[in-house]
C-alpha cells in the first residue's frame, strides 16, 4: 500500500483531514481572476496543512500558510527531486517531461548548486541593474511601434511578451527572429490541456533547437550565456540545452504575464493606479506588492518529504508529496495584514512569489528591472489606457501553468 | 549588531544586496554574498534584519552585540 492510499483511508480523524480533499490544480472562482481558488483559501483559513488529490488520483498535502510555506521550502528534508517516487506532478504532460530531462530546478543540492552556481553571476543584482539602459531602450522601440498612428493594440503580443523576450535572447545568445518557435513550443509546455504526446513532442523540438544552438557555439563563440557554458568544457550540448530551455521558458513567460496581469490589476484599481502616476518613487515597492497579490506560479510548488517533518499540526511522511501555495502564503493575514487588497504602498518584500530556499528564482533581479521599467514607461507614455474589451470578455490563463492573460485588448 | 554570512548556503538570489546595500554585496566570480560591513551603524540595522529575514536560503546570521 503506497502512503497516499494510507493517508485516504483515514477520513476526518486525524489533523489535515477534515475538509474534503481538494482536487488540483484547483478552480478560480468566476468572477474573481485575481483571488487564489476558493478551494485553497478555505484551507488557509480552516485547515493550513490539508489533503489533495492530484490528476492521477494520487494524493499529497497542502501547505497554504506564509510560515509553513517557507518552512518546508527552506528544508533539505523535503526534495525537489522530481524523480523521487511520490513527487506530485500537475499533470501526466509533467510527469512525462521531468524523468527524462531534469534540470536543475527539479534537483537537490549538491547537484542543484553545482550547476545554479554556474549562473548566479550572470543573473545577480549588480549585472541586471546595469542592464538598466538597454531594457529601457527596448521598452521605448516596443511602446513606439505599437502607438505609432494608432489607438488600440494587445498589449500581450506587442509589449508585453516581446520585451522579455528579446531580454532573455540577448543574455542567452539566442536569435530573437527564432521567437514564434520557442514562444510556441513554450506554450504547449506550460498549457495544463496539452497531452503527454504534445509534451514530449515541444520538449524535444525545443532541446533539438538548443543542441543545435550550442554546437553552433563550439565553433562561433559569443559572450552570450550559453557560448560561456559550452567554453567551460565540463557540460555537454545535452546538459547546456536543458539550462537553456530552464531560462529560455523562465525567462520570457513569467516576465511577460506579470507585465500584462498588472497593467490590468492596475486599471481594475483606479486609485492604485492613480497612485502610483502620481508618485513614480513608489515602483520598486508597487512591483513587490504586485508579485505579491498576483503571484502568478498559481498553482504552488511541489516537494516530497524524505523523512518525517512536522509541518503545521500535521506530521508529513517519508515519500509523501507536498504542495505549496505560494498565493495563499502571499494573502495570509499573519504575513499581511489586509492582504486580500491591493496597496502600492505596502512593504511586500517578504512575499514568497519567487519562492523560497535554495530554488528561489534566479532571474528575479532581471524579472524586477524588466518589470519596474516596463509599468513604469507604459502608465508614463499613455496616459489615456484603458481596456478595449469589457473585463468579464479578457481571457484569462486558467488553462496554464504560469497565470495571466492570454490577451489583452488596450486603448489609449 | 554582529552579522555573520555562510557563503556554502547562499544561493546568490540577491534580495540582502536589494534590501541593504551598505552591507552585503555579491562575488563578481558567482554572485555568492559577500560581507562589506560586519558591523553595521544603528541607521542599517533595519534592513539588515530585513535582509536576513528575507535570504531564502538562511545564510545569513545577525548577532545583537551590547550597546555601550
Ligand atoms: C515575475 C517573474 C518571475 C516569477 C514570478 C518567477 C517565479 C519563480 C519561482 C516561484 C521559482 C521557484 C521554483 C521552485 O522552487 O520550484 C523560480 C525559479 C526559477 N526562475 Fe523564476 N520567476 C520569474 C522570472 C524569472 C526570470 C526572468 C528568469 C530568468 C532567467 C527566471 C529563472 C528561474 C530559474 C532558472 C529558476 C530555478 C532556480 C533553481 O531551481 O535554483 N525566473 N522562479
Amino acid at each position: 500500500m503506497t502512503t497516499a492510499e494510507r493517508i485516504d483511508t483515514d477520513p476526518g480523524t486525524e489533523p489535515g483531514t477534515t475538509l474534503p480533499a481538494l482536487g488540483l490544480p484547483a478552480t478560480r472562482a468566476a468572477g474573481c481572476p485575481f483571488d487564489p481558488a476558493p478551494g485553497v483559501e478555505r484551507a488557509l483559513r480552516e485547515e493550513p496543512v490539508t489533503r489533495a488529490t492530484l490528476w492521477d488520483g494520487s494524493s499529497c498535502w497542502l501547505v497554504t500558510r506564509h510560515q509553513d510555506v517557507r518552512q518546508v521550502l527552506g528544508d533539505p528534508r523535503f526534495s525537489a527531486d522530481a524523480t523521487r517516487p511520490g513527487f506530485p506532478f500537475f499533470t501526466a504532460g509533467g510527469r512525462e517531461v521531468i524523468g527524462t530531462d531534469p534540470t536543475f530546478l527539479r534537483m537537490d543540492d549538491p547537484g542543484h548548486a553545482r550547476l545554479r552556481r554556474m549562473l548566479t553571476a550572470d543573473f545577480m543584482v549588480k549585472k541586471m541593474e546595469a542592464m538598466r539602459p538597454e531594457v529601457q531602450r527596448l521598452t521605448d522601440e516596443l511602446l513606439d511601434r505599437m502607438t505609432e498612428g494608432r489607438g488600440a493594440a494587445d498589449l500581450v503580443a506587442e509589449f508585453a511578451l516581446p520585451l522579455p523576450s528579446l531580454v532573455i535572447c540577448l543574455l542567452l545568445g539566442v536569435p530573437y527572429e527564432d521567437h514564434e518557435f520557442f514562444q510556441r513550443h513554450s506554450g504547449i509546455l506550460l498549457s495544463l490541456r496539452s497531452t503527454r504526446e504534445e509534451v514530449r513532442a515541444a520538449q524535444d523540438e525545443l532541446i533539438g533547437y538548443l543542441v543545435r544552438l550550442a554546437d553552433a557555439k563550439r565553433d562561433r563563440p559569443d559572450d552570450a550565456i550559453i557560448s560561456r557554458l559550452v567554453a567551460r568544457g565540463d557540460l555537454t550540448s545535452a546538459e547546456i540545452a536543458a539550462m537553456g530551455r530552464l531560462l529560455l521558458i523562465a525567462g520570457h513567460e513569467t516576465t511577460a504575464n506579470m507585465t500584462a496581469l498588472s497593467t490590468l490589476v492596475l486599471l481594475r484599481n483606479p486609485d492604485q493606479l492613480a497612485r502610483l502616476r502620481e508618485d513614480p518613487s513608489l515602483i520598486k515597492g508597487a512591483v513587490e506588492e504586485l508579485l505579491r497579490y498576483l503571484t502568478i506560479v498559481h498553482n504552488g510548488l511541489p516537494r516530497v518529504a524524505t523523512e518525517d517533518v512536522r509541518v503545521g499540526d500535521v506530521t508529513v511522511r517519508a515519500g509523501e508529496g507536498v504542495v505549496c501555495t505560494l498565493n495563499t502564503a502571499n494573502r495570509d493575514e499573519d504575513a499581511f495584514p489586509g492582504g486580500g487588497g491591493l496597496d502600492v504602498g505596502r512593504d511586500a518584500r517578504r512575499h514568497v512569489a519567487f519562492g523560497f530556499g535554495i530554488h528561489q528564482c534566479l532571474g528575479q533581479p532581471l524579472a524586477r528591472v524588466e518589470l519596474q521599467i516596463a509599468l513604469e514607461t507604459l502608465l508614463r507614455r499613455l496616459p489615456g489606457l484603458r481596456l478595449d474589451i469589457p473585463f468579464e470578455d479578457v481571457p484569462f490563463r486558467h488553462d496554464m501553468g504560469i497565470y495571466g492573460v492570454h490577451a489583452l485588448p488596450i486603448a489609449w | 549588531m554582529r552579522v555573520l554570512i555562510d557563503q556554502d548556503k547562499c544561493c546568490g538570489a540577491g534580495s540582502c544586496v536589494l534590501s541593504a546595500p551598505d552591507v552585503f554585496d555579491q562575488r563578481d566570480e558567482d554572485g555568492i554574498v559577500v560581507l562589506l560591513n560586519a558591523e553595521p551603524p544603528a541607521a542599517l540595522h533595519e534592513a539588515v534584519e530585513e535582509a536576513a529575514a528575507i535570504c531564502p536560503a538562511a545564510a545569513i546570521t545577525v548577532e545583537q552585540t551590547e550597546r555601550v
